[in-house]
């Protein structure tokens, strides 16, 4: 456990309102280990884009960590300063946004862009940052990397776009990649593009990869492990195959039975009833338990752990509380 | 075919993206049109669900816009039960216009915030003067119990709901006029897809109980194909393939159909290593000569940069594509 890259435990994330705190984000932990794939999925509003902001210190005033702690190879990045993160930000973590242009300055051209953030990190002259930049382009697939790079971002597609963000995220060699639903605002045949040239692209450079989607399909392409957010809470981590083909969280497993596939027939869905509910109003004991088809008594009135299941996966739920307990022992023995 | 509730023909319409006038003389520029459907033609039968697939740009909700004339064709033709839509007005129009509804993807914007969910469902009841008073209320309390709401939520305000409950009073106030037709334009695309499987299911339901006939678009591949008994796949503006829906997917005939299916994450964990998709949906304002697709088309051949291909017949429907021409023997 202690070589992971980076380390997320029981983070809190809160926003002070007039109407009291909110919290957004309750209790969630998990590890990234060195160049590995970690998909983050959940509906909108389960707190996947303020978990990336948390870690990157981009929560927006006056959302705050309230509680927990990230390391960064061992070492704590949540309580430094402005620009001591700034410097790991672009540095030791890259970043690539659902809209490519939050990242990209439309009043420079790319190559400036790219050449400042390389020297900003490197110290190499004007003329062989261009050369890297150059080269960078070339491998995230711009066709005429050479004469494009002067060019200035709104000139570009926005599959094309998504390219150069993803080459500016990648020019410090970063050891994590943060990527918020990175083809959530591209076509179906260019998504397909960018997710590959993400997993492959790091996978080359060794950078581990935290993917925050809602689409289960890019996850179950992509990811090594995945984490099911919901309500601010993990429901449930593990290896992408078995959450997906075996889910255990009852949200899991309907989310897998809600989404119609490509292969196979249904007359129905399955559907969940009810939606997620909002910050203010989420139940007490278990956040599902409104919507669950499993809730018992022990559901309304104490917040589900996250239970082990086996040695990666862990399911924050009651139905699989003695279960857990009785191998704990055996492993105690 | 007789029972072609909805029968499409050589729509086209064309919307003119040119400058401000004295930027163009300033510039000297011609004026620019942009293509946004091209001479799609197709036919929906009664009770059946034709959904059409397609990439942002294809021209998706220009044809939905053109079938409720909400905007109009700038060429072709639509007929809605023997009824030419573009030759009829007055009375028998009002009748045709009852008879057919929309649905739109954005439940937040569809639906006015200042009126309550009563009275944004009574609007069609009203505007057709099918009933009157307590007849209105009434009608309107089973419309909501029909959706999965309850009669008591009339009183209440858009803002009140959540994403798929406001969806549920769309659909609602769509069935008020007990039309035979809805045009669905992205139903569920602004929905997580928990609360998507549950309008799924509603619209499922709802057609199997009044025989709806529905024109369903949408993005998703994975949810036209739980949905449709035919699909038409859009392009740059044209239908390349129309298909019966499952063999869309097992025997894909046109190569864009072909590499959309490759494009598409799927969760079925086949490990399967998709064929890289080649290049970027083109600008529509100057679309590639001949077959839009050609630029990004493995099987591209001279004549397809000359001439736009015409639809060939094809095992599952049709498509337009000179790869599929039946060579002469
Ligand atoms: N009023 C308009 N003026 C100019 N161009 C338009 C207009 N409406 C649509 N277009 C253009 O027509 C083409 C087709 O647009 P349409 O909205 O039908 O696409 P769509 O398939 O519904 O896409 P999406 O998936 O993004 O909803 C696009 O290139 C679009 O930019
Ligand atoms: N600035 C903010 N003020 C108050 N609540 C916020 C703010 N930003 C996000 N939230 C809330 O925090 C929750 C998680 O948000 P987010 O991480 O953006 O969700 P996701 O990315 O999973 O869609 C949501 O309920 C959202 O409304
Ligand atoms: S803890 Fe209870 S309510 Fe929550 S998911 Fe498990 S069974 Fe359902
Ligand atoms: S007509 Fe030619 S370019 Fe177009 S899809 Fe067929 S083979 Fe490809
Ligand atoms: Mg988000
Ligand atoms: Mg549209």
């Amino acid at each position: 456990m202690t070589d992971a890259l980076l380390s997320v435990r029981n983070l809190r994330v809160e926003f002070p309102t007039r109407r009291g705190v909110l919290t957004a984000i309750d209790d969630v932990s998990f590890d990234i280990m060195p160049g590995e794939v970690l998909g983050v999925v959940g509906e909108s509003g389960a707190g996947k884009s303020l978990t990336g902001a948390a870690i990157i210190g981009l929560l927006e005033p006056p959302g705050r960590i309230a509680g927990g702690e990230i390391l960064l190879k061992g070492q704590r990045i949540d309580n430094l300063g402005a620009e001591a993160m700034r410097r790991i930000r672009g540095k030791r973590i890259g970043m690539v946004f659902q809209d490519p242009l939050t990242s990209l300055n439309p009043l420079y051209t790319v190559a400036q862009q790219l050449i400042e953030t390389i020297r900003t990190h490197a110290d190499i002259s004007e003329a062989e940052a261009r050369k890297r930049a150059v080269a960078l382009l070339d491998r995230v697939g711009i066709p005429a990397a050479k004469r494009r790079i002067d060019d200035y971002p709104h000139h570009f597609s926005g599959g094309m776009r998504q390219r150069v963000v993803i080459a500016l995220a990648l020019c410090a060699e970063p050891e994590l990649v943060i990527a918020d639903e990175p083809t959530t605002a591209l076509d179906v045949s260019v998504q397909s593009q960018i997710i590959d040239l993400i997993k492959e692209i790091c996978a080359e450079r060794g950078a581990a990869v935290m993917l925050i989607t809602h689409d289960m399909g890019v996850i179950a392409e992509t990811a090594d492990r995945v984490a099911v957010l919901y309500s601010g809470r993990m429901a449930e981590i593990g290896p992408v195959t078995q959450v997906i083909t075996a889910p255990e969280h009852p949200y899991t497993v309907g989310l897998m039975g809600s989404i119609p596939t490509l292969t196979q027939d249904h007359a129905r869905l399955v559907a969940i009833p009810g939606a997620m509910p909002r910050l203010n109003a989420i139940p007490q004991g278990c956040p599902f338990n409104p919507r669950c088809e499993h809730a018992f008594d022990r559901c309304f009135a104490e917040r589900p752990e996250p239970l082990r299941r086996g040695d990666r996966r862990r399911v924050a739920c009651w139905l699989y509380d003695e279960v857990s307990t009785v191998e704990q022992e055996k492993a105690n023995v | 075919m007789s029972d072609a509730l909805l029968k499409i023909e050589n729509l086209t319409r064309y919307f003119d993206v040119s400058k401000p006038w004295l930027n163009r003389m300033l510039e000297r520029e011609e004026k620019q049109f942009l293509t946004a459907v091209a001479d799609v033609s197709f036919e929906i039968k009664r009770g059946e669900t034709f959904a059409l697939v397609g990439e942002s740009g294809s021209g998706k909700s220009t044809i939905a816009k053109m079938v409720v004339g909400l905007i109009g064709a700038s060429e072709g033709t639509i007929t809605f039960d023997g009824h030419n839509m573009t030759g009829t007005a007055g009375a028998e129009m009002r009748d045709l216009r009852r008879r057919f509804q929309m649905i739109f993807q954005d439940p937040f914007a569809s639906l006015n915030p200042r009126w309550r969910v009563g009275d944004i469902i009574a609007e069609p009841i009203h505007t057709f003067g099918l009933l009157k008073g307590a007849q209105v209320t009434n009608r309107v309390g089973e419309l909501l119990d029909t959706v999965g709401l309850s009669a008591k939520d009339a009183e209440k305000f858009p803002h009140e709901f959540s994403g798929g409950q406001r969806q549920r009073i769309a659909i609602a106030r769509a069935l008020s006029s007990k039309p035979e037709f809805i045009v669905c334009d992205e139903p569920t695309s602004a929905l997580d897809v928990s609360v998507q499987a549950q309008i799924l299911n509603l619209m499922k339901d709802l057609q199997d109980e009044m025989g709806l006939t529905y024109l369903f678009i949408s993005h998703d591949l994975s949810v036209v194909r739980h949905m449709a008994n035919r699909i038409g796949v859009l392009y740059l503006g044209s239908l390349v393939e129309v298909a019966d829906g499952k063999k869309l997917f097992s025997e894909p005939q046109h190569p864009y159909t072909r590499m959309l299916l490759d494009a598409v994450p799927d969760l079925a964990l086949s490990g399967r290593r998709r064929k890289p998709v080649e290049g970027e949906i083109p600008n529509p304002i100057n679309p590639p000569s001949g077959c839009a697709f050609h630029p990004r088309c493995p099987l591209v051949m001279p004549r397809c940069k000359v001439d736009p291909p015409h639809r060939v017949e094809t095992p599952t429907g049709y498509a337009a594509c000179f790869a599929l021409e039946k060579q002469p023997a």
